[in-house]
């Protein structure tokens, strides 16, 4: 039985409230990074069929670059920063100082740039969620990918493929000002991870086990 | 003609002039299995290697050692002889890398044995392999010729 399917609407609604903080603690720490003005979306919290996952997403074959995290403890998920080709290079010249459209390809300084960016972002997201739900996690050191968005999707999303098949997809969308910089933040908590945040926030269904 | 794209953990048969697509293998593989005589052809997109570590139900396309017989079934049925089928497989990449990367963690590696062991149990053999590496691969398989193109972002194109 996947046991996403059996998450009610009001469980749904929490989890959105909760991804909600998070997103607005990843946004402004962001901000201060970079100092400039990032805007959110409203955070989805949505099942999907695994192989429609990239169709929903619809990144499909873009070069993109990804940072990929494992958060450990006992919620674990995996958690993947995608970022436009564009918007990387953005960043890193953001991030260091230079004027926009001056990095063309990256450096081993710039990857480290992007991980630390990746880092700070699911950093602040994750901290948020452990206010509000006391539920500690541990977060992996950042690894970088410059690749097709399908091929890092379909790679972070193994944990799903032993229980059922749909995976559950936090995600919401980063935007700087002028739009030089647009990246989409997405949280895989493992199956199993749900029970533990429900639990926590005393919103699990006790006739229901996930 | 169609192109007939094979999703994440999905399965397809199809014979000329149709032809099979799958994009963005990550630490997935593409298995083609393809019929010279009769021009048929399958494909699956696999996620992980072994259904017997999965929990609940089983949809045998995620599977290395489930979708390998089911595929060979699907293609017997449409027509296939078992002893001509041969095997093109692709993808089975790391695309992120840690330096403490756990077992968990490699399933390309791992897809990549599996897929192997299968095929090889199965008695079918393997006519090309591009798998492994840490880069994204797309692929078209056409059931006329039998051949695979592989396509990549930054590591070119090949036919195998």
């Amino acid at each position: 039985m996947d046991e996403f399917l059996q998450l009610s609407s009001t469980q749904k609604d929490i989890l959105k409230e909760v991804s909600n903080i998070g997103a607005g603690s990843g946004a402004s720490a962001l901000a201060q990074l970079l100092r400039r003005k990032i805007t959110m979306s409203v955070p989805g919290v949505r099942v999907i069929p695994l192989n429609e996952v990239v169709n929903v997403i619809g990144m499909a074959e873009d070069k993109v670059v990804g940072i990929f995290q494992r958060a450990e403890g006992v919620a674990p998920c995996n958690i993947l920063f995608i970022l436009s080709y564009q918007s990387a290079m953005h960043l890193v010249d953001m991030m260091l100082n230079r004027s926009l459209g001056t990095t063309r390809f990256m450096d081993k300084l710039d990857i480290s740039a992007i991980e630390e960016m990746g880092n700070i972002v699911s950093g602040s997201f994750l901290n948020a969620l452990f206010e509000f739900t006391r539920v500690k996690f541990v977060p992996s050191v950042p690894a970088m990918s410059i690749d097709m968005a399908d091929a890092m999707l379909n790679s972070v999303l193994y944990n799903y493929g032993y229980v059922g098949d749909y995976a559950l997809i936090i995600d919401t969308e980063f935007t700087e000002q002028h739009r030089h910089l647009e990246g989409k933040f997405f949280l895989f908590p493992d199956p199993g991870s749900l029970t533990s945040i429900l639990t926590a926030l005393k919103v699990a269904d006790k006739d229901v086990s996930f | 003609m169609s192109v007939f794209k094979v999703g994440m953990c999905d399965m397809q048969v199809v014979t000329p002039p149709d032809i099979l697509s799958t994009s963005g293998l990550g630490s997935c593989i593409g298995i083609c299995l393809y019929d010279p005589l009769k021009k048929i052809a399958g494909m699956a997109h696999i996620m992980l290697p072994d259904s017997t570590q999965a929990r609940g139900n089983i949809n045998e396309a995620r599977f290395a050692d489930t979708a390998i017989p089911v595929l060979i079934n699907i293609m017997l049925t449409k027509g296939a002889s078992k002893e001509s089928l041969v095997a093109k497989i692709v993808g089975g990449a790391q695309m992120f890398n840690f330096s403490n990367l756990n077992n968990v963690m490699r399933v390309g590696e791992r897809n990549g044995f599996a897929v192997l062991a299968k095929l090889k149990q199965e008695g079918i053999p393997v006519l090309a392999q591009d798998i492994g590496g840490n880069f994204g691969r797309s692929i078209k398989f056409d059931p006329e010729d039998g051949k695979v193109y592989i396509s990549t972002l930054d590591k070119g194109e090949s036919i195998r």
